[in-house]
Parts: structure tokens; sequence; C-alpha cells
């Protein structure tokens, strides 16, 4: 890579990485452990003529970059878990009117006010089902900077690809943790710019009729088509509708664009998978002390391996299912009461062989404590 | 331009009742718009939730329904980002004051360009006729059986209090002053607030006794004074109308740009 070698926290790298994918504009309101996102935002952004606004609540963070997104602005908010339940509605809005956006979860201890400081992964379901109503709903996670850098790149990639708004669930520990960080040189890594109509003025432009390919071309707020958003049910010309074939029609297409790109938006990484007899499962900063355990026991001639997503929402269950497919066991290592555990449980074959290795008092889960649950499980006492 | 270039005729009939004085408010924001001169392409309306808020769906700008009580919040992205358009932001007096009311007080505190128009029908017509926080003491709600016993905001106090920097209140009665003011508050560099009040006969006259819609518009005529009117010393009871506000101050995306100028030259 021909970029710049910082040593940042994660929540910096998360910024650098908005930067580098165009981000124009940024709402927010300050909430441990993601504040430093703001705060980099505001001296960031206005010197590249981007605009920052520290608003009144979370609630209007997310309406706000709405608003942003639909003049064409590349936008983002970043929250934890308090903040990011008051986001829920919004979150629901920009579901249905499809306004690409980016959402970032530093998750922290919960529910209510919770563990301020403290590490957790308890928002994982929140971010697949805080919204109500039928949804799909993409929601990305890292263990490493680099990989926070690669995943919010990603984030705003699906985010206009799919017109739909990303989560990216990172967690207290990579939100402060410092490491190394390589910045990409401008131009390596792909970016996806809006996709805007090709209609042209004074020709009927319908901003909710999908190309036969399922997207849907822009046309921004301020251009020469005029349009209504809304959301309510509507229909392709974005006027709310009550008709049964309406609403079926736009439910399906919710979920259907995502949902069928399962694939396209899988991300993960995976270490001694192939003749794994344990397979770990984990992601953010669980994985890092599960790639521990595997690395350690690999080279005491244990196979054991480990699939690390960063992809939560869709959830892979066919990439899970696949991998596991071989393993005596599968743990699923993460710091909850078990979130990404049903999922794989029901993703894998043999779901009664698979078992959770987890942590839920606001600490770092640690190599010994995964040690501990294998020994467990392989009848070798603790 | 002709009244209907501005409206989507597509659209019509409307929603509201026979009698409603929310279609007042739509054509006197439309003859507001006409006399500015202003561009189509160049007005995005945002609104919140209620029979106010559908006001948009007819209106031949960038229009933006968005969720109960934010429209504000939504504005502020939109104008941020494109300073450059004329933002109007049509609300219920539900959805302006009570759920929306944190984002109403900072929205004025901020001053940023953009008109609020608060269609004041004092009830939840939407959802049925709830007592909202502009109903008053001792008024009838389906949610206040026994009558009403919470205290009523003032939309103009609270506006200026708040630091709105234009600040006016007129009814859908008064259709010569209505687009008057809306012109003026378009016109105003820096956040305006227009209260409406706009009869709710199906919900609030009916649960109120209050009459016909004819006998609710009669009532705004006599229970109404310009501001500072003789009529008003005699009878202090009755509402003001007229532009209580108009100073200036620092415009947000203004001031904006001057951060950006600032963060540019690296200070
Ligand atoms: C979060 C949320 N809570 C409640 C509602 C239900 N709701 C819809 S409109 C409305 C009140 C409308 O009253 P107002 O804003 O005064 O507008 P009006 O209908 O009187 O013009 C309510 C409570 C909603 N849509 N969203
Ligand atoms: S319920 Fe009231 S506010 Fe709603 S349309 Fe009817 S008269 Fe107007
Ligand atoms: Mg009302």
């Amino acid at each position: 890579m021909g970029g710049r070698v910082e040593f940042v926290q994660g929540n910096e790298a998360c910024v650098e990485a908005a930067l580098y994918a165009g981000l124009d504009f940024f709402a927010g309101y300050p909430i441990t452990p993601s504040t430093e996102i703001a705060e980099l935002m505001s001296v960031r952004l206005p010197q590249r003529s981007g605009k920052f606004i520290q608003m009144e609540d979370e609630i209007a963070s997310i309406c706000a970059i709405i608003g942003a997104s639909l003049t064409g602005q590349k936008a983002m908010t970043a929250t934890s878990g308090p903040g990011f339940s008051l986001m829920q509605e919004g979150l629901g809005y920009a579901i249905m009117a499809e306004i690409p956006c980016v959402i970032v979860n530093v998750q922290r201890g919960g529910p209510s006010t919770g563990l301020p400081t403290k590490v957790s992964q308890g928002d994982v379901n929140q971010a697949r089902w805080g919204v109500h109503g039928d949804h799909a709903i993409i929601a990305l996670t890292a263990s490493n900077h680099q990989d926070v850098f690669a995943v919010t790149v990603d984030a705003f990639n699906f985010s206009e690809t799919f017109r739909t708004p990303v989560i990216l669930l990172f967690d207290e520990v990579i939100g402060h943790m410092r490491e190394k960080l390589e910045v990409p040189a401008p131009g390596e890594v792909a970016l996806v710019e809006r996709l805007k109509t090709s209609v042209r003025e004074g020709v009927d432009y319908h901003p909710y009729l999908p190309r036969e390919d399922g997207r849907l071309p822009m046309s921004d707020f301020g251009g020469v088509h005029r349009y209504n958003v809304t959301g309510l049910f509507h229909d392709m010309w974005g006027f709310p509708s009550e008709k049964p074939e309406v609403v079926h029609g736009l439910l399906r297409h919710l979920v259907d664009k995502i949902e069928n790109h399962v694939e396209d938006v899988t991300r993960y990484r995976e270490y001694f998978v192939e003749d794994a007899e344990t397979l770990l499962v984990s992601y953010g900063s669980a994985a890092r002390s599960a790639l521990h355990v595997a690395v350690n026991r690999r080279q005491r001639g244990e196979r054991i391996g480990l699939l690390e997503l960063q992809t939560l929402w869709p959830f892979p269950a066919a990439l899970v299912r696949e991998k596991s497919r071989h393993a005596g066991y599968v743990v699923v290592v993460e710091m909850n009461m078990g979130q990404v555990l049903q999922s794989v449980k029901a993703a894998a074959e043999r779901p009664e062989r698979v078992f959770l290795a987890n942590r839920v008092d606001g600490v770092l889960i640690a190599p010994a404590d995964i040690q501990n649950i294998l020994r467990l499980i392989q009848g070798k006492g603790v | 331009m002709a009244v209907k270039e501005y409206i989507r005729e597509r659209f019509f009939p409307h929603i509201w009742c026979p009698g409603c004085g929310h279609g007042v408010v739509l054509g006197g924001l439309v003859r507001a718009v006409e006399a500015i001169g202003l561009k189509k392409n160049d007005i995005v309306m945002v609104s919140g939730i209620g029979c106010s808020s559908r006001i948009v769906g007819y209106m031949d700008f960038h229009t933006l329904h968005a969720i109960h009580g934010r429209a504000l919040a939504f504005a502020v992205g939109v104008k941020m980002s494109r300073p450059e358009l004329t933002l109007l932001v049509p609300m219920g007096d539900g959805d302006a004051l009570s759920i929306g009311g944190n984002h109403f007080i900072h929205a004025c505190r901020r001053n940023i360009d953009m008109t609020a128009i608060v269609m004041n029908n004092k009830v939840y017509g939407m959802t049925g006729g709830q007592y909202s926080p502009l109903s008053g003491y001792g008024t009838m709600a389906t949610t206040a059986p026994y009558t009403n016993i919470d205290q009523e905001f003032d939309v103009v106090n609270i506006a200026t209090a708040a630091g709105a920097t234009f600040v006016a209140r007129t009814t859908s009665y008064h259709v010569q002053q209505l687009p008057e003011v809306l012109e003026e508050a378009i016109r105003h560099k820096g956040f305006s607030v227009v209260e409406v009040m706009s009869p709710c006969p199906t919900y609030y006259g009916r649960k109120n006794k209050e009459g016909s819609a004819v006998d609710m518009m009669e009532r705004l005529k006599n229970t109404t004074t310009p501001i500072g009117s003789k009529a008003k010393r005699e009878n202090p009871s009755l509402i003001e109308r007229g532009v209580f506000v108009k100073k200036e101050m620092p415009e947000y995306c203004a001031e904006y740009q001057k951060i950006i100028e600032r963060a540019m030259k690296g200070n």
C-alpha cells in the first residue's frame, strides 16, 4: 500500500476511512465510547468544506444526516447504546425511504446507561431488529484497525449501492485501543458514488421505480426533479399508498434488495478453518482473543480454526454452514448472552454441537476464558 | 405563475376534512412563494406527521414527509448541505411543540435560515382529537374527558424566548395577512416562526362545542386582533396577530462558512 502509516485509536481509523470514502456531512451527539469520532469530525470535515454539526440529541442527529443525504451528500453519525436506541425510528425511516447513510455504534455495556466506559457486544440483535416492522439491514464489524478502515469504506459503498442505511457495530475496545493503521493512497480502494438518474429535466422521474437490477437512481434535492419522500408506504412517485399490491411490492423490494445479495456484502476472515475439528466463530474485539487461542493451540498441533465474521447482518448463514460442516465443535466467542450464537445455531448442520464462550461483565474476553470453555467441551475439566 | 403551477394536481383531492383550516395554509404558502418569485426547484419543504404535515404531498417542491416531531432536524441537514435552498417546514402543534419541542427550541436558538410554520389547531387531529400542548386548560379532548388540566404553551412566547429572529402569528381566517406574513418570514434571513391558528372542526370543534367550520372561522376573527390594537387594550383576552419579533442575528450556515474558512487556513 502506498498510503501513510498512523498509530491511532479505532475511532480514528473509522474517521480516516469515512473521509477516505468521501464523507461530506456528520451530525452527532456526544456519548462514550464514540465521542472521539464526533470530535475528530469537527476538526477534519470543515478542512475540506464538509459540514459537522452537534445536534440536540441522537434523534436529531440521524434525522439531519438523512436530510443531508437527500441533497446528494455522503452522511454519517456515530453513537453508542443509549443513542442507538434513540435512533431507531430514524433508522427505520432511512430504510423505508431508501436513503444512503452510515450509523456507527461503538458498543458499550447495556441495557440503559449500562457500562459507559466498558466493552460489550450486546447490540448485535438490536442492530438487526431495533427498528419496528419487517426489514433487512446491513451491519458490519471489525477486530483491528486495518479492518475498521476497510469495513467503514465498505459501509459507505454498500449504502450507496443498495440505497440503504448501513450500521457499523464496533465496540469499546476497538474504539479506544491504539494500533497501526495504514491509510491507503487515494484511489487504492474503490469507492461507490451515488447512482444518479439520467432522466432529463421535464421528463417524468420515478424516484421509487427500481431498475431491472433492483437499483434506484437518485435525484438530489435541489436538482431538476421534484418528488416526495415519505416513511409511509409509497408508490413509484414517493406518494403515500395503501394499495395492497404497492405495500407488498415495496416491502419485498426492501428485503430482497439486501437478502438477495448476501454474498456481495459478506466480509469475513478465516484462520486454519480448512481442517479444523474445533471451529471458533467470533467478531470484533472478542475475535482478537479467539485468534490468540487458535494460533496457540495450532502451534501445539490441535486442529482448531477461527472464522471471524465482519458482516453480521444479513447473517452469512451459508458461509457459516459451509465452514462449520466438518467441525466437531463450533464455539461462538462473543461478549453478550449469545446473540450471534442464535444465528450460528440456526445456520449449522448440527446445532447441538454449537457452544458459547462469552463474558458479559464489561471485561474483554480473554484467551483463558475461551480455553476454559474449550476444556469443558472437550471433557478435560477446567 | 398560476397558483396551480405550485401544486401536484395528480394527488388531489386532498385528505383534509371539509372546513379544515390546513388547506388555507397551503393556499397562503403558494401565494407567498409566488409573490417572492421563488423557483420550485429551489424550495425544499419538510414536514412531520399529522394532518397538517400531509401538506407537503400536494406541493410541487422537493418534499420530505419526515417522522413525527422531527421535521426541523431533517431540515437542518438539508439546509446545512445546501444553504442556497429555501426551507419551508410546516408542522402541526403537537408535531412542533410536543414530540418535536426540543428540536423546535434548538432550531430557534441556532438561527438557521428556514421558515417553521406551526399549523395550530390545538389538537392532535390525525390521531382523532387528543389534547395537545396547545389545547389549553379547561378544554375537552378524547383523552381529557373530564376537561384538560394541562396548561398550554404560547407559540410566540416560546419561539421568542428560544431565540427565533422572526416570530409572527396569524390565522386561517385572515387570508390577506397569511401570505403577507409568510412572505416576510421566508424573506427573513434567519429562523422564522409563523403560528397559523387553523381550525379542526372535526375534533377540536366538536369536542369543545365550537359549532360548524364557519362558526370556528368566525371565532378566529372575533378572538384575535392586530398587535397593540385598541381592542387588545380594552379586552386583554384577545389573541394578537402580526409580527412580534424581527431582528438580525448571525445566521448558522453563514457562520459555518466562516468555520470552513478558518479550518482551511489551519487555525
Ligand atoms: C413517534 C410517533 N408517535 C405518535 C404518532 C402518532 N401521531 C401521528 S400524528 C400525531 C399528532 C398530530 O397532531 P398535530 O401534530 O397537532 O397535527 P394535526 O394532525 O393536528 O394537524 C400523532 C400523535 C406517530 N406517528 N409517531
Ligand atoms: S381531523 Fe381536523 S385537522 Fe385533520 S383534516 Fe380533519 S379537520 Fe383537519
Ligand atoms: Mg394539531
